[in-house]
């Protein structure tokens, strides 16, 4: 089975992207499930079960980082997905620029919007850089120079592949369906890409005390390098 | 890449019937007017040259350069692009310095001359606006007059294209009698989207568009052309106009009758 990861900040048009791509894979006769991680509110799973017909879940991260909730769950989505005999598609929301959500084998989506002012590309770091393709939405927003400015950002701070699309409107989007056809499937065991985040820290998990003397795990102050506290 | 033409082969208008016209031809150096109602259509058909449509657009467009598809290069890498459009858009969202933008794009279009390009396009953009763009202020400031002037001289100067794409230029107050002649200078192939009469009469062929779809070609037939060049002397009279009350100048009829007498019935 293969495994599509799609991250962005938000509005950024994941979820515009999707529908578009999927209607197309799924008219190619391919079987797809959806799964939704974000923090706290989302309704795309409706959406998708609704529209498609297809198996869609979400989980919401609450506490947690989206990518660390997401190392957390996504062992049981693939074999739900496995036994629905499907590909698993999943939009996470990425709200976390420390961590990326993609795994080895995956093929891993980064979303931006052209409109999103030239800084983002360097601003959201891994889940650029560890990205296998990076997909500009809203190109019917900006003109032709700006989306090419756009695009050299992109690829100085992360040299990807570059798909840029109207997703309201479907175009570009099958030169993306292509390279999902192109995609393999993953293997066990699965691994995040790259090193992964440096843990699930007490900050994520909830604990709002300023300071790092209050708090456990991999810590910094303001002076100091990494250093580690606790067990 | 040498490019000798561009052909546009039609596909479906919004109502899903076959456009009327099914094939249009451009070679080196021709003018295109498209016209048509607001809605019809027009920026929807030059962006699928823009993107070099391949039947993956609402309409099904193919476009076709030197009677082949066009390599996935020109999307891929602006440097190989024929094409340079200048969109309807009159503002940009870029949060950067003009002159930081144009080495960019400079870099990005491997423009010939990166010293100089910065100040060229500037020169250009600035014989078209009413006030100067300051080459140190933010691309977020400009005007709308001066964000589409900047976007002309970038097309022209860094994007050095062949194929040159201009979706209602006439609409930002930038002074389009002298872009005309500056455009002029330059043998490519430039499609105009245009309500303005002067442009449309001074191409050579015209596209109508209707419902989404290409509904005719037609081709400017030399009387037409003659109604162009008076229809250019009307406007120097409302431009001469203009200016006057633009620079908050009082009007009395007999400066109005000269005006009109020199270039109205002219
Ligand atoms: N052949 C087509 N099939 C489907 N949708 C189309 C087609 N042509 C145009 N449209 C859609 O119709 C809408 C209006 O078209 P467009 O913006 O190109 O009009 P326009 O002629 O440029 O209008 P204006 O003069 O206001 O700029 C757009 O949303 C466009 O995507
Ligand atoms: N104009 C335009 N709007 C888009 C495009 N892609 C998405 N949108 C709009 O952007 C908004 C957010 O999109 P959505 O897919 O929900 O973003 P998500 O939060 O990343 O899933 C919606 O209103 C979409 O209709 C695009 O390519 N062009
Ligand atoms: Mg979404
Ligand atoms: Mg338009
Ligand atoms: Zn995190
Ligand atoms: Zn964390």
């Amino acid at each position: 089975m293969k495994l599509i990861m799609c991250a962005g900040p938000p509005t950024s048009g994941k979820t515009t992207v999707l529908r578009q791509v999927m209607r197309r894979l799924l008219k190619k006769g391919r079987r797809l499930a959806y799964l939704k991680i974000d923090v706290q509110f989302a309704d795309e799973d409706e959406l998708f079960r609704s529209e498609f017909g297809i198996p869609a879940r979400k989980v919401y991260s609450g506490e947690l980082c989206p990518d660390h909730a997401s190392v957390l769950v996504l062992g049981d989505a693939v074999k739900w997905a496995q036994k629905e005999n499907a590909d698993l598609v999943v939009e996470t929301a990425g709200l976390c620029l420390r961590c990326a959500p993609y795994i080895t084998g995956s093929l891993g989506i980064v979303v931006l919007e052209a409109t999103s002012g030239m800084n983002l590309p360097r601003k959201i770091g891994a889940m650029l850089s560890l990205a296998d393709i990076a997909v500009v939405t809203k190109i019917d927003l900006v003109s032709q120079a700006e989306r090419e400015v756009f695009r050299a950002n992109v690829t100085d701070a992360a040299p990807l592949e570059v798909v840029e699309v109207d997703a309201l409107r479907g175009i570009g989007i099958d030169r993306l369906v292509r390279r999902i056809e192109r995609a393999e499937d993953i293997g066990m065991p699965l691994m995040l890409k790259g090193s992964p985040p440096v843990s699930v820290c007490t900050i994520c998990a909830g604990k709002r005390d300023i300071g790092s003397e209050h708090h456990f795990g991999v810590l910094r102050t303001l002076d100091s390098d990494l250093f580690y506290r606790g067990e | 890449m040498d490019i000798r033409k561009i052909t546009i082969l039609g596909g479906y208008g919004r109502s899903g019937a076959r456009e009327l016209v099914d094939q249009v031809d451009l070679k080196m150096g021709d003018l295109l007017s498209v016209v048509g109602p607001t809605g019809s259509g027009k920026t929807a058909l030059i962006n699928d040259i823009g993107l070099f449509a391949n039947e993956d657009t609402p309409s099904k467009r193919r476009i076709l350069i030197n009677d082949t598809s066009p390599s996935e290069d020109f999307l891929d890498d602006p440097a190989k692009n024929p094409i340079a459009l200048i969109t309807q858009h009159t503002g940009f969202l870029s949060d950067m310095r003009v002159s930081n933008f144009l080495d960019i794009h400079a870099r990005v279009r491997k423009s010939a001359n990166p010293d100089s390009v910065v100040s060229d396009v500037l020169d250009f953009a600035n014989q078209l606006t009413g006030e100067p763009i300051i080459v140190d202020g933010a691309m977020t400031e400009l005007s709308g007059g001066q964000s589409r002037a900047l976007l002309i001289a970038d097309a022209v100067i860094i994007g050095n294209s062949p194929i040159i794409l201009l979706d209602e230029i006439e609409n930002a107050g930038i002074n389009l009698t002298r872009a005309l002649e500056l455009l002029h200078n330059y043998e490519k192939i430039f499609i105009f989207v245009t309500h303005d009469p002067r442009i449309t009469l001074s191409s050579d062929y015209r596209i109508v568009m209707k419902g989404g779809a290409m509904q005719d070609a037609i081709t400017t037939s030399p009387e037409e052309k003659r109604i162009g060049e008076k229809v250019t002397h009307m406007d120097r009279a409302i431009i001469s106009l203009r200016n006057q009350i633009s620079s908050g100048e009082r009007m009395l009829e007999k400066d109005f009758r000269a005006v009109m007498e020199s270039n109205w019935l002219a």
